[in-house]
């Protein structure tokens, strides 16, 4: 049955998704390839759809897998389940909201366990780009060019910072200006 | 996004001041989930209790879900074309840059050091080579943390 399939994957990927967007990915990455709902190269055209759309990328791949797989049934389902854990996680904290940060904040267990999980996170956000690179993503060093170039556009106002690197390091420009080399180089 | 929700319910509506905005971040960010949907469901709950909660919930997810829903219903049709074919040969790995470059700064801002750096680099590669679900890599931070607290503090 897809639509339990689809429920159950997204409820986890919303229950464990700690970090944010980035870090979600390598959950939803792991869930779509192991039900053999994505390749990996579909999965990486979503991403890149979800970092030129608004929105958060959680709620952008829950719809388009669930569209996919489901139909529009599928995609209200699997939008709704990834949304389900924070309802009853984050209502719980509501409701309980004075007894909560009295209790929580300055707790060694709660605290440690934040500081580790940023850990855990950085490691998730790797793990996704490395199952990433695979040779239907990467098809030949122009691929690498581009990854490079991306990487260096990137990480260049941290170093060097001024209007100009902050303008090229904007993740739409750099998707655009990488669809434009694709183009240049790829289309017969 | 944060600023941009700062600005909407703090400056804009006074739904919530400064430092609740604040403890909301903190909240936000520590629970599992989506960063800017926990969010919306603290302010919900804030403003308007259980309806408060299902506006908010849907007014952050409804412009994603139908603007995602419109591209996936023609997405399959448009990759057939040559030239998107061509544009995602090149998009791909600029994608695949995307994740990965800011590391560098997430990194920075966790303050790794050598021995705080084995966590990231068992994570990914457990995930990435040993195909381990990352939920047990979660679980097993998670665990093993509470367990080490517990041993320092006998």
């Amino acid at each position: 049955m897809v639509y339990l399939a689809l429920f159950i994957s997204f409820f986890k990927i919303g229950l464990f998704g700690f970090g944010g967007g980035l870090a979600i990915l390598s959950l939803i990455q792991m869930e779509v390839e192991s039900h053999g709902w994505m390749t990996p190269q579909e999965f990486v055209d979503i991403v890149a759809v979800s970092q030129v759309t608004p929105g958060p990328i959680g709620i952008n791949c829950a719809t388009y897998v669930g569209y996919t797989v489901g139909g529009l049934w599928g995609s209200i389902l699997s939008t709704f389940a990834i949304v389900l854990p924070s309802l009853i996680i984050m209502l719980s904290i509501c409701k309980a909201y004075f007894w909560f940060t009295k209790r929580f904040k300055g707790n060694p267990y709660f605290e440690q366990t934040l500081r580790m999980l940023r850990f855990t996170v950085i490691g998730l956000i790797a793990s996704a780009a490395l199952m990433l690179i695979k040779p239907t993503t990467f098809i030949d060093p122009t691929s690498w060019i581009i990854f490079a170039a991306v990487c260096l556009f990137t990480i260049l106002p941290q170093v060097y910072k001024n209007k100009v690197t902050e303008v090229l390091s904007h993740p739409i420009l750099l998707i655009l200006l990488a669809g434009l080399a694709g183009l240049i180089v790829y289309l017969p | 996004m944060l600023p941009l929700i700062q600005r909407e319910v703090v400056d804009r509506k006074g739904w919530i001041d400064e430092e609740e905005f604040l403890n909301m971040i903190a909240l936000a960010q520590a629970a599992p989930g989506l960063i800017a949907v926990n969010s919306a469901i603290f302010i919900g709950w804030r403003v308007g209790g259980w309806r408060g909660v299902c506006g908010a919930v849907l007014g952050a997810v409804l412009p994603s879900f139908l603007i995602i829903l419109a591209i996936a219903m023609v997405f399959q049709d448009w990759k057939e074309i040559p030239a998107v074919e061509a544009a995602f040969k090149g998009i791909r790995p600029a994608v695949v840059a995307l994740i990965a470059a800011p590391l560098v700064k997430l990194a920075k801002s966790a303050k790794i050091s050598w021995v705080t750096a084995l966590i990231p680099i068992a994570a990914a590669l457990l995930i990435w080579l040993g195909h381990v679900n990352p939920v047990w890599v979660i679980l097993a931070t998670i665990v093993v943390t509470l367990v080490a607290v517990k041993l320092l503090k006998r």
